[in-house]
């Protein structure tokens, strides 16, 4: 009946927390979630996901599996939209800095920890780097039959033509496939998965990524991963390949022609300015023209 | 040139200050104590203990005063600070029926061993606003009991309403349970549907008041089979034992106030089971009437699959009502919508402007105006 | 003199040993092929290699069953995982979230241990297999998730007919054990998603 006491980081941290926040047999469970997840990958293993100090859908399961993961020689990158100074990016990075101590950085390339909402960096990552994403449906077969009891089984089966079904669905009404985030996968040639809600466009960067990519879904209690150098294929057709966002025009601030743009309203009368959403990309290119000028 | 909005954590240290500021109100008022808190708000304190899973009337006080009165942002602070705690023991099952009771009614029987105790309620008030609360102050005596008054507590035995109805072979027998079995934990273990009773009532007891009392109400008004009856509501303290591992024998370590309703709700007999009543269950932390009978009745919809009932309902249907339960996750889910959601929204405009690039391309002759 | 005062320590810093040695099986699990070193100083009871001890510590306690092959697990061993795990010994291998087996010489056949289910099939069991070296042995070449194109691992002291073992765990996936190779300070992973071709 008894429990052990509760053990204490050796690393100073706030407020009389653990290091990371999380007590060491939450991270235990966490990490044996996470071990299965690489082991199977893209299926959402359940874990007992713990209320934290955010609000669910600020991205608990992402703070969850990073605080599971983290070390005092990592350095942590958090973006929200591809940025790092969105508010909630702050927030996160700050309960980062706060508990485990550890260095933050805004540069990918810097990072060994990169936690992100809705965005993947647009440089490649590297083998040294662990890419975890926030997740608020881990289930992309939700939206088709909202009851976990079947959704499991379909996974089991492998029983994924709904999806197929709705997509197809897409074409004969539009012309085309109408999903532009949270766009499906196929991993390994099994799993169904959802990439969480990045554009399609990102989509392209998690096949045979470098990187680990694991993903948390606090509220929902999932954790799922796509190890290194898996393929990770979008769902399409032979007839409708799959296909990324595009724009008319570069980015205003550093002429990225290939980067995922941010619209901006500039004014009331139609002014609008297309901006790279990945914030370091953007700034790491400008600094290269600068360079360049002088 | 444009340049991209920044200072993401002054704003963040603005809003807390200002949210602070809004929190404390005039500074020229005195500032409310947790002790005013939890002595003259005992059912706001009530129900953020039952819902953030923790029996602490001080600490729920507290969480009301920084949350500024918002009951599910106290809940949601309770219930952060809940998981930082570490499990010392686990208690012996809770022993309702030697309850020190201050209020126990039931709606079936007029008069049964151990009376009708009405105790504290507001069930028989006319709902006048009362005028002389606003003009009371310190020295205003409190209410007292006249002369010749029954006792605050109930002094005689009250054996439970369903045990009387169990004596008759009357109600249906709950499964005597596997006294080695673990009873389920979702804060330890994520739920797996079809979840058990254990697991039911847990997720019940956390579950907001209003989600169950929109359910209960919709079981009573056709969606789902119910005819319920209240069989006993009682209030009152009980004590609280854990058995120490040095002693092998329990001890008490103190007393709760609890709420608890019993319901009954009529049941025509299966191909097994010959007509009989069933049950319902509902418990909850302090005063918090209202609460046990909406999930005793959602508790007994809940039962519709072991009884051989359709589930044809909202209220029966395990996954719908337990997996939108819990207000903490509504609240974090349907708020979370204000976060940013520029890039996702940008792959949607991209979306809808070529779809109607093409619509108007195959339009021939028509102009299409943006 | 009582149970503590001989039993062997266990990390020296638990909070951050256990998140350096679970960073280096992830990173084996997620990279097979790649050997890695223990992040943490650690001296383990006989027979067990520091490499194993350090895994058990990090991922073991009430909730994880364990089993222990015959030979794998001494007094001293229970004691030790008693004290610092907690976690509860089965003798089932079909029950075991976690087991060791320490150079089995001869066989082990590894569908004695839960492969888990078709609709959960997280709930198989980890297995911490002790060989004598990570390198030095018979080559294997591994393929699958994690690795770019190929990778080499040669371990000396891997139970007989152990790559025609793994075939048909590898056959069950998703279903299946993953396994962790130790040896001394180091180890190997090998989740069910590999396929190994002798040579």
């Amino acid at each position: 009946m008894t429990m052990p006491a509760p053990t204490r980081a050796s690393t100073p941290t706030s407020e009389g927390y653990n290091f990371a926040y999380l007590d060491e047999q939450t991270k235990r469970m966490i990490r044996r979630a996470i071990l299965k997840a690489v082991a199977i990958p893209g299926y959402q293993v359940p874990f007992a996901g713990r209320e934290m100090p955010l609000p669910y859908g600020w991205g608990t399961g992402g703070i969850q599996v990073t605080a599971a993961v983290i070390g005092p020689k990592d350095v942590l990158k958090v973006i929200d939209q591809g940025a790092d100074d969105t508010t909630n990016a702050v927030s996160i990075r700050r309960f980062f800095a706060r508990t485990a101590g550890v260095a933050t950085t805004e540069a990918t390339r810097e990072a060994t920890l990169i936690q992100t909402r809705h965005r993947i960096p647009e440089l490649p990552l590297n083998e040294r780097q662990i890419l975890v994403y926030q997740v608020p449906i881990p289930e992309p077969l939700r939206w088709m039959e909202p009851r976990e009891t079947e959704t499991r089984k379909m996974h089991a089966l492998e029983e994924y033509g709904v999806m197929h079904v709705k997509l197809y669905e897409d074409i004969a009404r539009f012309g085309r496939i109408a999903t532009s985030y949270n766009y499906p996968v196929r991993v390994d040639g099994r799993y169904l998965m959802s990439p969480s809600p990045t554009p399609k466009f990102d989509n392209p960067k998690m096949d045979r990524m470098a990187a680990l990519q694991l993903f948390g879904a606090g509220r929902e209690k999932r954790i799922y991963a796509v190890p290194p150098y898996t393929e990770v294929k979008s769902l399409d057709f032979d007839d409708h390949p799959f296909e990324v966002q595009s724009w008319d025009q570069p980015c205003a601030l550093c002429g990225a022609t290939d980067s995922y743009l941010d619209e901006v309203i500039t004014d009331d009368r139609g002014g609008r300015m297309f901006v790279c959403s990945d914030t370091d990309h953007c700034r790491r290119r400008r600094d290269a023209q600068e360079e360049a000028a002088q | 040139m444009y340049v991209a909005v920044k200072g993401g954590e002054k704003a963040i240290d603005n809003a807390h200050r200002l949210m602070g500021q809004t929190r404390r109100g005039d500074p020229a008022v005195a500032p409310l104590t947790l002790q005013q808190i939890e002595q003259q708000m005992p059912l706001a304190v009530a129900r953020v203990m039952t819902e953030g899973s923790l029996y602490d009337p001080e600490l729920a006080a507290l969480a009301i005063k920084q949350a500024a009165g918002d009951l599910i942002e106290a809940i949601f602070l309770l219930r952060a600070y809940r998981t930082t705690l570490p499990r010392l023991a686990e208690t012996q099952p809770l022993e309702t029926t030697r309850m020190t009771v201050s209020r126990r009614i039931s709606a079936t029987f007029k008069d049964l061993p151990g009376g009708q105790v009405l105790g504290p309620t507001f069930d028989y008030s006319h709902r006048l606003l009362d005028f002389a609360l606003a003009a009371e102050g310190p020295d205003t005596p409190p209410p007292a009991a006249p002369e010749g008054s029954p006792p605050e507590v109930a002094d005689q035995p009250m054996p439970r309403v369903l045990s009387l109805l169990a004596d008759e072979g009357l109600i249906q027998r709950e499964p005597p349970g596997d006294p080695e079995a673990r009873v389920g934990d979702i804060t330890r273990q994520p739920v797996d549907y079809p979840a058990e009773r254990d697991v039911r009532l847990q997720s019940l007891a956390r579950a907001d008041e209003g989600w169950l009392l929109g359910l209960a109400y919709s079981s009573q008004r056709g969606y789902g089979n119910s005819h319920p009856f209240a069989g006993e509501i009682r209030q009152g303290t009980v004590a609280v034992e854990i058995v120490p591992d040095e002693l092998g024998f329990a001890i008490e370590i103190g007393d709760i106030t609890l709420s608890e309703c019993e319901m009954i709700n009529q049941f025509n007999g299966s191909k097994t089971e010959p007509p009989q009543f069933t049950r319902g269950y509902g418990l909850a932390f302090g005063l918090a009437e209202r609460k046990v009978m909406a999930m005793a009745l959602v508790d007994r919809s809940l039962r519709a699959e072991e009884l051989g009932e359709d589930i044809a309902a909202p209220a029966q249907d395990q996954e719908f009502v337990l997996a939108h339960a819990d207000n903490v996750e509504a609240s974090g889910f349907v708020q979370h919508l204000k976060l940013p959601h520029y890039v996702d929204f940008q792959g949607e405009l991209a979306t809808i402007r070529a779809l109607r690039r093409e619509q108007a391309e195959a339009a021939a002759g028509k102009d299409e105006t943006p | 003199m009582t149970a503590a005062a001989h039993l062997l320590p266990g990390f020296a810093d638990p909070v951050t040993d256990s998140q350096a040695v679970f960073r280096a099986t992830l990173e084996a699990l997620s990279r097979p092929g790649t050997v890695l070193e223990v992040p943490a100083a650690l001296a383990p009871p006989a027979p067990l290699s520091p490499a194993a001890g350090a895994v058990l510590l990090t991922l073991a306690d009430l909730d994880t069953p364990l089993w222990l092959a015959p030979g794998s697990g001494s007094e001293a061993v229970i004691e030790w995982l008693a004290f610092h795990c907690g976690c509860p010994r089965v003798a089932d291998p079909g029950h075991a979230a976690l087991a060791v087996a320490a150079r089995p010489g001869g066989t082990l056949a590894l569908d004695i241990f839960t492969p888990g289910s078709p609709t959960r099939p997280e709930g198989s069991t980890t297995l911490l297999l002790e060989v004598d070296d990570l390198a030095g042995g018979p080559p294997l070449t591994l393929a699958g998730p994690g690795i770019d194109g190929t990778a080499r691992l040669a371990p000396a002291g891997l139970p007989e007919g152990f790559a025609e073992s793994w075939r048909a765990n590898r056959a069950l996936f998703p279903q299946g054990i993953d396994v962790i190779l130790t040896a001394g300070r180091h180890l190997a992973g090998l989740p069910r998603t590999t396929t190994l071709k002798e040579g």
